[in-house]
């Protein structure tokens, strides 16, 4: 232990803790706007220096331990000066147009300028110059950008993708995509990640609100609109609703309210995405030499581009079953469009996802199937669900719970749990289970492959089947080591469930953003306890489901799931990654 | 007002001199991978700012060139600006009247020409083909790579061992590179910036001393795979070291009686001692390197027989023949090659120059290294010859100075011309013709040419010319090996020969005479590049951990040079002339380090390389 004096109080803390931790321990807050807790530690913006006595020079707090003996003043006049005029420097290369900003009200800058109460700037403003380019789901806007570095650090060490780099010598040091490059031309997955961990509007989801606002506007479209499980957990965040309040029953109210025609959930195509995906899993499974091994899960459309790019060689392992998003809009534009007497052509399919690279999916030139126009018309993420509530004026905390439509608005606790990593492989165990014995297990038979864990494993014993060896792992950087293990034959698996993004959807590149805080383990415990809750636990209990099978479908892995629900991952073609020894 | 004023410096003038002491610290400092545009930009404006004002190209045209480039930077969409820009130097070039806008214009064309590439991304991308590979200066220019803030961290903490065990993780020869290297790494040392550069090599040094015997770490399990290296120098070991690590089956094939390639016969024992040498070529064989010497590839045993009988072949024969001065005479009894006094040397058969006047042909460290020599052997004068003057030498200024202190006479400015011998043949004069300096050559040094004054005689007994070696590819070009017009090797920066699967090359005979530290990263790049070739992918890391920063003051503080034995006393034995730091000036050196591993862009990317 080291034993220090910060503002006037007496810390104790262990050799090695930074300046920043011993201060926030004592309940004193010391600003910084790069800082990023074990990820980005670098004192760029310097809005974090102290003053330390004995020393000539302040001090940066978040990349210098404390010591022995150390007198630190963490606000005194010198430091306040500093901080002000670092600041400052900073906004005179800022794009500060916040009023039309998307992260207005949500951005670190913005806070910390209130915080350190500068109303004026004596520099000359020069933004850097931005080339918005909207081809790609995510997007950069450079004049906001303020070279804190997160995005370059989270893609590097979090993802393991090196899609940003710092661009650029001197006092014309940027970010830019590495190696020369423009995103569309990257195989970078759109898993977000680096727009959930910037604390400007430099880096964002493409806003896709007013193509929803268009198809709402014209009375030959219906509008049919699907939410996301870990969406449920999120979208009220931003909107300043007691959680008590924030409820899916209140979600579809106000969804209801902005106009859609039909308000459905993704849990459905859950469901029916199990139905799918465990059938051929012991289709698979019980041919065993006839495939290769192990099956990887196909939902993640992050994750999906990350194989192609990362390691194509793989690609034929992906479960040929879509995912729930691209399942709905096949299902939406033909059995439901034919039960309703629409026609698809006339069909609007918004989503909302918790994922920026949910936009990328649907623009894939494999996923038209239900009547030639893509199978989902619009992808919007949780943070665009917020901003249009927001311009709706809807006020959720006055609105009455309410239920999805029927038929495709039903959902097994087994659905719900898609959100969470983990999730998708504890429901397929649950049907596989079923449909192999005839009998259900207990639900919360498989709890191994749950939490917040980055790399879990279990081996289960399904009777008549045999031992199933399952791995479970979310982050991209976790995903690159255990690809690199199988390759290597150290592991040896049958069935593998990857989520992008650390702790799988919930944690997601579109879900609301809160600075300094990592939601996805609240959110995915939010998803558990709603399957705890459900009524329904199995996907192949869900009735709809049975119903859509027993008058539509015929038998999963039929002809028309093979047609509707099924796709060739190797269809399309993904830059891939740039050999590095060129470069 | 009195008629005469004797010039007294302004106070003003006195801080604009800091000033511009200040800048030549800096520039000296800058470093690697900045924008080229960048640098010249602000270097032009540093120039337009010494304009007389008389002029209109200077005055007002390097202003022009200026905006310009700036626009450049900020990258306007247009290639024409080149061609304006390249009329407006050419223009002031051709009408400046003084020095002042002519230099400033001619940079601004060689510029033009010689980053044209990033002119035209900037122009048409926007962008920059500048990036900072490797921010740590020392570590950037080191060409082994290794880790130098961390070990002059661990230095400062007493944690010697250590300190060896995180060199090598780059170089296995931290001892013979604690008392030769030619530091490349201390020549950008961002400490100038403030005073001057941390003396890293005397640090290693200190490290090395006090460390004694460092175990080696254990070798990963064996991979059955066979690999010959063709030449046991500085080079040929490294790479033997580490794929040996990798669990390799290492052989080395040495020519000579002894390993040690120059360290043992080009470079003498006074800088580096005898005994350290093979204490740490035994710490290296510890791994279970299996070693041929006095094995001659082409006659005792074939390249193909080896090809045929290893799985890979490193070659790293260095470059070990000597050139010849090329003047009459030069067969005369009593000329010698200094590759082969320094040969004889190193098997310890010291020739006895007692009463001789010697007389050296060079200006390169090897010319030192036999002038040094000569003058322990006994010579009653030893003449160093060279046809340029001192300060072109290419040998390091301290060798020179050395050479100077214990009594040899440097002849600069004399070109050697005939040998002159006496009746039995027996060399007994050297003639040269006297220079003058002319015209600056393409590396900056100006080219020698004759002076209007008479040949002189220098008389000698003993001639040893060290004009250079080569490469002694004798035999391997019928393998299949490609030689350069240069007579060196050819291969890849990734040491992989065209054409030639599973043979790699690097060191000497690849880059012509360099420094042993090269080599040692050419062996390094070679056993990487090998590894892989063999289908593995084995990483060389360590479990040191570096000691955490502390913030400095910067307070401008002398650095602690590197003191030499008394000339006098040192120049009658071979013993090692260096003397090692004290603690305390250990301590005070290693506090100087800034850090730049963590202090700076470090902390962010590339402040440390754990594995390679």
């Amino acid at each position: 232990m080291v034993n220090a004096v910060i503002d006037n109080r007496p810390v104790s803390v262990e050799a090695g803790t930074s300046i920043l931790d011993a201060a926030s321990a004592a309940g004193i807050h010391i600003p910084h706007l790069c800082y990023l807790k074990d990820i980005n530690e670098i004192a760029a913006c310097r809005m974090c220096a102290v003053e330390v006595e004995g020393t000539e020079r302040l001090v940066t707090a978040c990349d210098n331990e404390v010591l022995e003996g150390m007198v630190i003043r963490t606000n005194s006049p010198r430091v306040r000066r500093a901080r002000r005029t670092n600041l400052r420097l900073l906004l005179s290369q800022h794009d500060t147009s916040c009023t039309t900003c998307i992260r207005s009200g949500n951005c670190e800058l913005q806070k910390i300028s209130a915080d350190l109460n500068i109303h004026y700037q004596p520099y000359e403003v020069r933004p850097e110059r931005s080339v918005v380019d909207l081809e790609a789901p995510l997007v950069r806007e450079a004049g906001k950008c303020i070279k804190c570095m997160r995005c370059v650090q989270i893609c590097d060490k979090v993802q393991d993708m090196h899609i940003w780099e710092v661009a650029g010598t001197g006092s014309r040091t940027t970010v830019d995509v590495s190696f020369n490059r423009l995103l569309k031309n990257t195989e970078c997955t759109y898993c977000g990640q680096c727009v959930t961990h910037c604390p400007t509007g430099a880096l964002t989801a493409r806003d896709d609100t007013n193509r929803v606002f268009d198809a709402l506007a014209d009375p030959e479209i219906t509008t049919v609109i699907q939410v996301a499980p870990a969406v449920r957990t999120a979208w009220a965040e931003s909107l300043g609703l007691d959680p008590a309040l924030a409820t899916t029953g209140r979600m579809v109210a106000a969804l209801r309210q902005v106009g859609f025609d039909y308000v459905f959930d993704t849990n459905f195509t859950a469901d029916l995405t199990i139905m799918e995906e465990g059938s051929e899993f012991l289709e698979r499974f019980t041919h065993r030499d006839q495939y290769r091994w192990p099956m990887f899960t196909s939902c993640c459309p992050g994750w999906v581009r990350f194989l192609k790019g990362q390691f194509p060689a793989w690609t034929d392992h992906l479960s040929t079953a879509k995912s729930p998003q691209q399942m709905f809009g096949a299902i939406a534009k033909s059995y439901f469009a034919e039960k309703i007497g629409v026609d698809p052509h006339k069909m609007c399919v918004i989503s909302v996802m918790p994922c920026i690279s949910k936009k990328a999916e649907r623009e894939l030139p494999t996923m038209r199937d239900a009547c030639g126009d893509p199978d989902v018309d619009v992808v919007l993420t949780t943070r665009e669900l917020s901003r249009l509530l927001r311009s709706e004026h809807i006020l959720p905390q006055d609105l009455p719970e309410e239920n999805f439509d029927s038929p495709l608005g039903s959902g097994s606790g087994a659905a719900v749990i898609f959100g969470a990593t983990g999730g998708v492989m504890d429901a397929a165990l649950r049907s596989a289970y079923y449909l192999v014995t005839g009998k259900n297990p207990d639900p919360d038979a498989f709890t191994a492959v749950r939490g917040i864990q980055p790399w879990k494993e279990a081996a289960f014993t399904i009777p008549g089947a045999g031992e199933v060896r399952v791995a479970v792992v979310s982050g991209l950087g976790n995903t690159r080591r255990l690809m690199e293990a199988l390759e290597k034959d150290q592991v040896s698996y049958d069935f593998v469930e990857v989520m992008a993004c650390p702790g799988g959807c919930a944690g997601g590149g579109g879900q609301p953003i809160h600075e300094g805080m990592e939601l996805a383990g609240a959110r995915g415990d939010r998803l558990w306890q709603l399957d705890a809750a459900s009524g329904i636990r199995f996907s192949h209990e869900n009735p709809d489901i049975q119903v859509l099978y027993r008058d539509y479908l015929g038998q999963p892995l039929g002809e028309r799931s093979h047609h509707l629900l099924h796709t060739d991952h190797t269809a399309w073609q993904l830059p891939t990654a740039p050999d590095a020894a060129n470069n | 007002m009195s008629r005469l004023d004797i010039k007294t410096p302004s106070q003003t003038q006195a801080v604009v001199d800091q000033l511009y002491r200040n800048v030549e610290h800096r520039i000296a400092s800058s470093p690697p991978g900045l924008c080229p545009i960048d640098m010249a930009l602000n270097f032009l404006n540093l120039c337009h700012a010494q304009t007389c004002g008389k002029c209109v190209p200077c005055r007002i045209g390097l202003g022009q060139l200026s905006n310009m480039l700036q626009e450049v930077l900020d990258g306007q969409p247009d290639t024409r600006i080149l061609h304006r820009i390249e009329e407006t130097a050419r223009t002031i070039v051709d009408t400046a009247d003084c020095a002042i806008g002519i230099n400033a214009a001619q940079l601004v064309l060689m510029g033009l020409q010689g980053f044209r590439d990033d002119y035209e991304e900037h122009i048409l991308r926007h962008r920059c083909l500048g990036s900072l590979k490797n921010p740590v200066p020392c570590v950037a220019l080191c060409p082994a790579g290794v880790d130098i803030p961390g070990y002059v961290a661990l230095v400062h903490a007493g944690r010697y061992a250590d300190a060896v065990r995180l060199i090598r993780k780059d170089n296995p020869f931290p001892t013979a590179c604690a008392y030769i290297c030619e530091h490349p790494c201390e020549a950008r040392c961002r400490r100038r910036m403030v005073d001057d550069a941390v003396n890293i090599r005397a640090l290693k040094r200190y490290a090395v001393d006090q460390a004694g015997e460092v175990p080696q770490p254990a070798c990963a399990p064996a991979t059955g795979k066979k690999i010959a290296v063709i030449g046991g120098g500085p080079g040929g070991l490294s790479a033997a070291y580490y794929l040996a690590l990798m669990g390799h089956q290492v052989t080395v094939f040495e020519k000579r009686k002894s390993l040690g390639g120059m360290l043992r016969y080009g470079i003498p024992d006074y800088r580096f001692p005898r005994k350290l040498l093979d204490a740490e070529i035994a710490s290296i064989l510890s791994l279970g390197i299996e070693v041929r010497t006095s094995v001659n590839i082409g006659t005792d045993i074939t390249f193909d027989q080896l090809k045929a009988e290893y799985d890979c072949l490193y070659l790293s024969i260095g470059a070990q023949t000597d050139k010849k001065a090329g003047i009459p005479g030069e067969d005369s009894q009593g000329v010698i090659s200094a590759v082969e006094l320094l040969r004889q040397i190193g098997d310890d058969n010291l020739p006895d120059f007692a009463g001789k006047q010697v007389v050296v042909i060079g200006g390169g460290n090897v010319a030192m290294d036999v002038t040094r020599s000569a003058i322990r052997l006994g010579a009653s004068r030893v003449s160093c010859v060279y046809r340029r003057r001192k300060e072109d030498m290419t040998a390091l200024p301290e060798e020179v100075e050395g050479a100077e202190a214990e009594g040899a006479e440097l002849l600069t400015l004399q070109a050697p011309v005939r040998i002159e011998s006496d009746g039995t043949g027996a060399a007994v004069a050297l003639w040269t013709q006297p220079q003058i300096p002319g015209e600056m050559d393409q590396h900056g040094r100006p080219r020698p040419n004759v002076a209007q004054v008479p040949e002189r005689r220098v008389p000698a007994d003993i001639i040893i010319v060290a004009v250079g070696q080569g490469v002694e590819t004798l035999g391997f070009e019928q393998s299949g090996i490609v030689i350069q017009r240069g007579g060196t090797v050819l291969a890849g920066s990734d040491t992989r020969l065209p054409d030639l699967e599973g043979v790699f090359a690097g060191g000497d005979c690849v880059s012509g005479p360099a420094t042993v530290i090269r080599a040692i990263a050419a062996g390094k790049a070679a056993a990487a590049n090998i590894d892989e070739y063999l289908g593995f992918h084995h990483e060389i890391a360590t479990d040191v951990q570096v000691p955490p920063p502390r913030f400095s003051d910067l307070k401008p503080r002398g650095r602690v040079n590197t003191t030499e034995r008394d000339a006098g006393e040192r120049k009658r034995d071979f013993a090692c002339i260096e003397c090692g730091l004290t603690a305390e000036e250990a301590d005070q050196e290693s506090s100087r380090c800034l850090r730049c591993d963590h202090f700076g862009y470090g902390v962010f990317k590339g402040g440390r390389t754990e594995k390679w």
